[in-house]
């Protein structure tokens, strides 16, 4: 299984996935620089954090024009796993990978912090390692993640069980007083209904190091290492 | 070619004050010149020879700062220090001033200043890997300030999140003395990259001179000059006089940069910031002793019809000056375009030492460089033979004079809620309100998050090249400088700012090893102003020979003064701060603030006997926020039982025997608890002995709130409980006391006198909403 970690300028949490995927992980890890469009044989796309060419004039908005987007697009529509973390979600919902749309927080300020989330699925790549409604500590840290999408669409996000993670208290209490940014129905993360993209503002990839506290985010990345296995 | 040499005519005293420079500094440039410079070179003396640029009336006092030792592998002089942490690894920090920008335009003003020392770490070879602030403003009843406070946190925000730098820690006050000149000081940690510590000064002759990065406008004009004069009411027309930032852009310089020293292409590099093209063309022309000569046509730029002036003082930002190696120009601009960059050959290295500038195929200025980087004004000044009036006013203050205390409280309010009233002081409140909006945790190295402990810890691991996975070692930061105690007595102030930030260090387990400094102070040519630099700096130069923490460089800001509408100067509290580093061999042994553990035994570390006066209500924040004063001489620095007290509890940490460790600052010993109590939410009964505490302490303000002593409280699970007082017993003789135990979780911080008289009760939760939600509710 080998990762594949694009990088556009003002990419910021490229070297953190790298750090979780090549060092942690000990798998083949492979980064993208913006203007390729050979993504080579990697097995999974992960589009990182940050302010993709200074996010200046809607996040994500330009950085899904780049040849390596282009590419991470039709290797989505083949099957591919396409991850988005972030900014990448926010890619991701710009080049329409995935549904709605990521929005300036409700307290209109950045927020930094540590929140738990409900794991919704787990019949997922990405998510066959948590149990259903385990609650997990994943860290966020953005300004625009309020997630925003109209009411069908969030309708049949619901009723087609894309929504992967949800905002909570720690003993799994989805409410306004448990939603740090204002995210429509608590939503942390989302995936297409073939569910081999995944888009979140939270950051699994910061939660993967003992030695900086928690280690819930490192199940998502074994979750699609054990999905290797099981295919191999 | 034709050279402006014959023409010049002197330049009108409206012409030399617009400058900032005075009649005298004209008639020096002219005897240096041999001739009257023209407008564009008075411009860059005007920049060169503000003190923001030459330390012109603080350099005789900067000479007493140590500045060598072991570790100590580039001092003050380049863009910023450079230690060596072990391992095979150099750390790279520094501290620079953004405060009359800030002042102007909060949000800019600070994000700039973010921009700035963050460029000054990469400038070295190094990728910065942390960032602190220390801020002050004024008091957040005030519309004003919190239009700046909020302005200044988001600029910050704003830039260190979207480069990609974690922020981790640092301070902030809130005191009238800041209002119209709040202080915004920027400190970054870098880790080296390259093999070769990138210096500035430019070498060999006919080696091309690169300008890179971004373009050039007007924007920030003569920033280094408006830095060096007093804030007035027409201030607000200065606004240009602030450079705009682009977070962005500097990300791809920052990866631009060490691509390109990697290369070994780079002969010399420096940060184009106060001052911009004229300080960079000078420096590199200085240090390496040779001149630079720059054509200005070949300036990449993003307004039209700018003349020679506007481009020498411009301060646009993301920019710095390379001296390449011949030959290898392509290979340094290719990579620049690579990242989206400007990247041009201006000029070259010349053997006359001089900053010769063209424009339009003519000669715009040619100045030598020593005359504008090394050669400049300096002015010793004498020190006030006595302290001044306002200071021996102030010692006049006895804890006698305040009114009678207590066991039930002082003059009506229970030592409840005073207790409640200091927690909800913004200046110790959480600043979670603030540190939740700056990406603390980028780059997966942050050991300790924001509010966890008395100092930031990072993980030194390269974030290029080797797997850096197993890194043990880690390094610790902080600021610190209490104002009122350095306005109070400026002496023992410096050296109470260094002495606290070692002490910070050493609670979580750190050995404090080098010093940068940010000196904010008032217009140092009244007495009164040069009194407290001169006294300060001689506390800060004391405080580092104390605790071996060589000062690497720093920053300067004075004219800190606001010109209120009679006319009248306001100066700020001297504000000398301390960002300090030390080095963690082992991040297995470290420890944070929050009480841990049920059970745990709670020791208060330095408890003074017999010493009088180490411990006080003078310069307190009690004193401050209950009774309205500010009084009294601040706590006496012991050096000898500082470091006795912080190298026990490096000790305690490194055996493992100290679970938490949190220092006895603002508030005293009552607050700290209530600190440690809240952030673990544990509650505890603490028996606070009149005879144990200081054989001073007669009242029971004193007892809770008197700051001062070298004190740390420590806890210590009951299986270490024997081990550690033996070791106590022989290390710190009698200077330590067992306050209580940790209780369960949720309860209540019970403070009590050996008599078994109810102090303070109070539940956790109460403590901790006053406390964590103050600065939000000051602000809505």
């Amino acid at each position: 299984m080998k990762f594949g970690v694009i990088t556009f300028p003002g990419s910021n949490c490229d070297r953190d996935v790298v750090y979780v995927t090549r060092d942690i992980l000990q798998r083949p890890t492979q980064r993208i620089w913006h203007e390729d469009s050979d993504l080579g044989d990697v097995d999974v796309v992960v589009i990182p954090g940050g302010f993709s060419y200074g996010d200046y004039l809607r996040c994500g908005a330009v950085a899904q024009f780049s040849p390596a987007m282009r590419s991470a697009v039709d290797f989505a529509n083949k099957g591919g796993l396409v991850m988005g973390i972030c900014n990448g979600f926010q890619i991701l919902t710009e080049v329409g990978l995935l549904p709605g749309a990521l929005v300036r927080n409700r307290d209109m300020r950045f927020i930094c912090d540590r929140t738990p989330l409900t794991v919704e699925r787990t019949d997922l790549t990405w998510t066959s390692n948590y149990t259903q409604g385990q609650v997990v500590t994943i860290p966020i840290a953005h300004g625009e993640g309020c997630y925003y999408a109209d009411a069908d669409t969030l309708k049949s996000l619901e009723d087609n069980q894309q929504i992967v993670f949800r905002y909570s208290s720690a003993d799994g209490v989805v409410d306004d007083s448990n939603n740090p940014n204002g995210s429509l129905n608590n939503i942390a993360g989302i995936c297409n209904q073939q569910g081999n993209v995944l888009g979140m503002m939270p950051h699994p990839e910061r939660a993967a190091d003992s030695r900086l506290g928690g280690t819930d985010g490192l199940g998502l990345f074994e979750s699609v290492l054990q999905a290797a296995l099981s295919i191999a | 070619m034709s050279t402006h040499a014959s023409a010049p005519i002197p330049c009108s005293p409206e012409e030399i004050a617009s400058e900032g420079l005075k009649p005298g500094e004209y008639d020096e440039i002219v005897k240096r010149l041999g001739r009257h410079p023209n407008r564009a070179e008075l411009g860059m003396f005007g920049v060169m020879w503000s003190e923001h640029c030459c330390y012109k009336n603080s350099r005789p006092l900067l000479k007493q700062f140590p500045t060598e030792g072991p570790r100590i592998l580039v001092g003050p002089g380049e863009n910023a220090g450079v230690v060596d942490v072990g391992h095979g690894q150099r750390l790279v920090f520094k501290i620079e001033s953004h405060n009359h920008p800030s002042a102007v335009e909060p949000f800019q003003g600070a994000a700039t200043g973010v921009g700035g020392i963050l460029r000054d770490i990469f400038t070295m070879g190094a990728r910065p890997i942390a960032a602190l602030n220390a801020l002050r403003f004024g008091t957040l009843n005030d519309p004003n300030t919190r239009r700046i406070f909020a302005g200044v946190v988001s600029g910050i925000s704003h830039y260190g999140n979207c480069f990609g730098v974690p922020t981790v820690g640092g301070e902030i006050y809130f005191d009238q003395a800041y209002a119209g000149n709040p202080l915004v000081n920027a400190m970054a940690i870098g880790l080296m990259e390259t093999k070769e510590i990138v210096k500035s000064g430019a070498a060999g002759i006919g080696n091309p001179v690169l300008y890179v990065g971004s373009t050039t406008g007007r924007d920030g004009m003569g920033g280094a000059s408006f830095a060096s004069a007093e804030l007035t009411d027409e201030s607000e027309a200065d606004r240009p006089a602030v450079q705009v930032g682009d977070p962005f852009l500097e990300k791809s310089l920052v990866e631009a940069c060490l691509e390109a020293f990697k290369t070994g292409a780079v002969v010399a590099a420096q940060d184009m910031g106060a001052a911009g093209i004229t300080c960079s063309t000078s420096e590199m022309a200085v240090n390496g002793n040779v001149g630079i000569e720059l054509d200005l046509d070949k300036v990449p730029v993003r307004e039209t019809g700018m003349v020679p002036y506007e481009y020498l003082l411009s301060e646009s930002q993301e920019r710095m000056l390379f001296v390449g190696h011949k030959g290898r120009e392509q290979e340094l601009i290719d990579i620049f375009e690579r990242w989206g960059l400007h990247a041009v050959v201006a000029g070259e290295v010349i053997s006359e030492p001089i900053v010769r500038i063209l424009f339009k195929g003519d000669v715009a200025a040619e100045v030598p460089a020593s005359a504008l980087a090394d050669n400049t004004p300096l002015y010793e000044r004498d020190v006030l033979a006595e302290p001044p009036t306002y200071a021996q006013t102030a010692w006049a203050w006895q804890e006698s004079d305040l009114p009678d205390c207590s066991v039930a409280g002082i003059e009506g309010q229970s030592w409840n809620d005073v207790m409640l009233a200091l927690l909800g002081t913004p200046t110790i409140a959480s600043k979670q309100w603030v540190y939740h909006q700056y990406d603390h945790q980028v780059q997966n190295n942050t050991v300790m998050l924001p509010g966890g402990a008395d100092a930031a810890i990072l993980r030194l691991r390269p974030l290029e090249g080797d797997d850096g996975s197993s890194s043990q070692s880690g390094v610790a930061a902080t600021t610190d400088c209490n104002p009122r105690y350095v306005y109070l007595n400026p002496y023992e102030g410096g050296l109470a700012a260094v002495a606290e930030a070692a002490r910070n260090l050493s609670c979580v387990g750190a050995d404090p090893i080098a010093v940068t400094d940010n000196l904010n102070f008032g217009s140092p040519e009244k007495p009164v102003g040069y009194w407290q630099l001169a006294e300060a700096c001689r506390g800060l130069a004391d405080g580092c020979r104390a605790f071996d923490t060589p000062v690497t460089g720093g920053n300067v800001s004075l004219y800190n003064e606001t010109v209120d509408s009679d006319g009248k100067p306001q100066p700020i509290y001297p504000t000398p701060v301390v960002g300090m580093v030390g080095v963690i061999d082992d991040l297995d042994k470290i420890c944070g603030q929050s009480w841990q553990n049920s059970g745990d035994q709670i020791y208060l570390l330095g408890t003074s006997f017999g010493e009088g006066g180490t411990v006080t209500l003078g310069a307190s924040e009690y004193l401050k926020v209950i009774h309205g004063q500010v009084a009294g001489q601040p706590p006496k620095v012991n050096i000898e039982l500082e470091l006795m007290v912080q190298a026990a509890c490096r000790h305690g940490i490194r055996q493992g025997w100290i679970s938490s460790a949190h220092d006895c600052a603002e508030g005293g010993v009552a607050i700290a608890l209530a600190e440690s109590a809240i952030t673990g939410n544990l509650g505890a009964t603490i028996t606070l002995s009149n005879a144990t505490l200081s054989n001073a302490a007669q009242r029971y303000d004193h007892l809770l709130f008197g700051e001062g002593g070298a004190r740390i409280i420590v806890t210590v699970a009951p299986t270490h409980q024997t081990i550690w007082e033996t070791y106590l017993k022989e290390h710190l003789k009698q200077q330590w006391a067992l306050l209580g135990t940790v209780a369960s979780v949720d309860t209540q911080l019970i403070i009590q006198t050996s008599e078994q008289e109810t102090l303070v009760k109070l539940d956790i939760a109460t403590m901790a909403d006053c406390w964590r939600y103050a600065i939000e509710r000051a602000l809505n």
